[in-house]
């Protein structure tokens, strides 16, 4: 078999393929459902009802969304440059970190606190990916595998502050950070609503990055250098100082989720902070084609997937893993039928 | 100073070397094989994970050791089926399937192990590989206990990597997988099959990474944990760009990167070890080979089509 591409693929073929991979994740969902033993027509509709099913639900949806909104933020912006950046975990948590640490600064002014520490945040997720991003510019490290590896890195990090220098000394022995002061907390969105300003944050930052690649010079550089650096570079992009600046924006974009799961839910920094939103938010980006105002409506639903699967293991004894495997199912379902949108299988 | 002659001097620091050594010799045998075809395969973190988790189970199951090396192996070699045929017919990017398979594989594993063992709390221990008694040699003192105390899968390790290195260079197979990495089009042009060259790689290649990780549950340890592959895929990619592409220094670069991993374990003892705190230590493995990456960045023995996807259609 050989691919050839579709000059002009007809709307039913873009549409109709990508619907098709949703159906194959449901059918699969279904079979791994029927493998555990339970009804799968009840355990989507478990699964559904917990994502959505009642006011609180939602609220859990919209809150495990928010960091996913960032994280897959990150990567969009990264991967539209080609820019591999697999490190979101370790600036999310350099984020969190930095939110933590200039947060509980005695005497810090009240309405500064904020974004101080967003600011510091952001600083530090920037650096994170900016040392393998300089590895690549000018040395042709791949940065793949040093963003990977910066993941590990940086949790033995937070786990030696935690343990060590950074460690709550009212915390009954528990490694975890002193808590925020109040003046230091995002504030919720509406009183008595459990959903805080980093959602809005989320949101505004999408609506952002949009702006950026669709209204401004660096959008439409990062998109050239992502097609073809050669072509770029011939152009007359300075593709090393693009790739930088991606880095300095996608890593203080991963950052900002760990700011706002500090600043936001949280209230202090534990090693458990995030249960890898870093690399979840490459499923999500992906799911979003890379398109930031995509990326907030993937992010609800691989957070609805995720929340809704917690409730339905709960009750239909499906092991919540299958929340894995449906979204893991669905990248690759879906990266495939986006290649038949534009490319034709023939024989010989 | 003198910890570190004490420690280079103790029989078993040598055998740890070997056994830390042994997962990653598989799994960087199995990357080098698909790289070396023209794919980099970035599923090899889950692949390890699924490997570690199907030997241990199939053991648990009631199956022979070497039965579930054999069922580790397949279901290697099935993620590999998967891998290779998104990457290789298709041409989709290998980074996105690569980290698809990763996530995927990983996922599988958790969802199984939970759907085999829904109650336990620990995970239940198996008769691991034994060590392998070598008349004579074993008996030997010091030598005896600092090389001759591996367990038969170590020695397979060994092994396989000379037979990768025959493969890669002294049979006609070699020679075409190897093209298929440098230059597909005269592969294809010798009337060979690029595509059957390569999806042959990845699935074998996969298979060995899965080895890998069932050394960790079959030999090293007894139980499968979730996080216990931890990282060690990404470390044999670095170790396969380390190694320049070729088997014979990829080995030597898993023995030397087992050594100061073996050693940093050590020092944790020492009175430096009062000092600094162990994550420093924990983080050393990870230091090198990023380190490994930066030193060996500047040579060029880079298969020329790795990442390139190869169809026929084009020219």
């Amino acid at each position: 078999m050989r691919l050839e591409p579709i000059a002009a693929p007809s709307l039913a073929r873009r549409l109709g393929l990508p619907a098709l991979a949703l159906a194959a994740t449901v059918l699969v969902a279904s079979a791994l459902a029927m493998l555990a033993g339970a009804d799968p027509l009840a355990t989507l509709g478990l699964i559904l009802q917990g994502a959505v099913g009642s006011k609180f639900a939602a609220l859990e949806t919209l809150n495990r969304a928010t960091p996913l909104i960032f994280t897959g933020l990150a990567v969009a912006v990264a991967f539209r440059a080609k820019l591999w950046n697999i490190g979101a975990e370790a600036q999310l948590y350099a984020g969190a970190l930095l939110t933590v640490v200039v947060g509980t600064q005695a005497g810090l002014p009240g309405p500064l606190a904020l974004p101080l520490m967003a600011g510091a945040a952001v600083l530090a997720g920037a650096l994170v990916l900016l040392g393998p991003v300089l590895l690549k510019t000018r040395m042709g490290v791949d940065e793949v595998v040093t963003t990977l590896l910066l993941n590990f890195i940086m949790a033995l990090l937070i786990s030696y502050l935690l343990e060590g220098p950074l460690k709550d000394p009212m915390g009954m022995g528990w490694p975890k950070s002193p808590a925020l002061p109040r003046d230091a907390r995002l504030p919720r969105l509406a009183e008595g609503l459990r959903l805080h300003w980093g959602f809005a944050l989320a949101l505004i930052c999408a609506a952002g990055i949009w702006l950026m690649q669709t209204r401004t010079t660096l959008g439409y550089e990062i998109r050239a250098v992502g097609l073809s650096p050669q072509a770029a570079r011939f152009a007359g992009i300075p593709v090393g100082r693009v790739l930088v600046k991606t880095a300095l924006i996608s890593g203080g974009l991963a950052a900002l989720a760990g700011f706002s799961e500090v600043a936001g839910l949280k209230g202090n920094l534990t090693a458990d902070l995030s249960p890898g939103f870093g690399y979840t938010g490459i499923i999500v980006a992906m799911l979003a084609l890379l398109h930031p105002l995509g990326v907030v409506v993937s992010a609800l639903f691989v957070a609805g997937i995720f929340v809704g699967a917690d409730s339905m293991s709960r009750a239909a004894g499906v092991p919540t893993y299958i929340a894995d495997m449906l979204l893991a199912t669905a990248l690759l379902f879906m990266v495939l039928a986006l290649l038949l949108t534009r490319m034709r299988v023939v024989r010989g | 100073m003198t910890e570190l002659f004490d420690i280079l001097m103790q029989a078993s620091f040598w055998a740890a070397v070997l056994r830390i050594a042994s997962p990653l010799i598989f799994a960087t045998m199995g990357e080098l094989i698909c790289e070396r075809a023209g794919v980099l395969n970035l599923g090899i973190e889950g692949i390890m994970v699924i490997g570690a988790f199907t030997g241990w189970i199939a053991v648990y199951a009631g199956l022979g050791l070497w039965p579930g090396v054999g069922v580790a192996l397949l279901a290697g070699m099935a993620f590999g089926a998967l891998h290779a045929t998104l990457t290789v017919p298709f041409g989709l990017s290998q980074h996105v399937v690569g980290l698809g398979i990763t996530l995927l594989a990983t996922a599988t594993a958790s969802f199984a192990y939970r759907l085999a063992l829904p109650e336990v709390t620990s995970p239940p221990r198996i008769e691991p590989f034994a060590p392998l008694h070598i008349p004579g040699l074993s008996d030997l003192p010091w030598l005896g206990e600092a090389l001759f105390s591996q367990t038969a899968l170590t020695w397979a390790g060994f092994g396989l990597a000379g037979m990768v290195a025959f493969v890669l260079y002294r049979t006609p197979l070699g020679l075409a997988l190897r093209a298929a990495g440098e230059n597909p089009q005269a592969v294809a042009a010798q009337g060979l099959s690029v595509t059957g060259l390569r999806m042959g790689a990845v699935i074998a290649g996969s298979g060995l990474m899965a080895v890998g990780g069932a050394f960790l549950t079959m030999s090293a340890f007894s139980s499968f944990f979730f996080e216990m592959v931890n990282g060690r895929g990404w470390i044999c990619i670095a170790l396969v760009v380390f190694g320049a592409w070729r088997p014979g220094k990829a080995l030597l670069g898993a023995l030397l990167f087992a050594g100061f991993d073996a050693l940093q374990i050590r020092m944790q003892q020492t009175p430096l070890g009062q000092v600094v705190p162990y994550q420093v230590f924990l983080m050393v493995p990870y230091l090198l080979s990023i380190l490994a990456l930066i030193l060996m960045s500047r040579r060029a023995e880079i298969p020329a089509a790795l990442m390139t996807p190869f169809n026929r259609g084009e020219r």
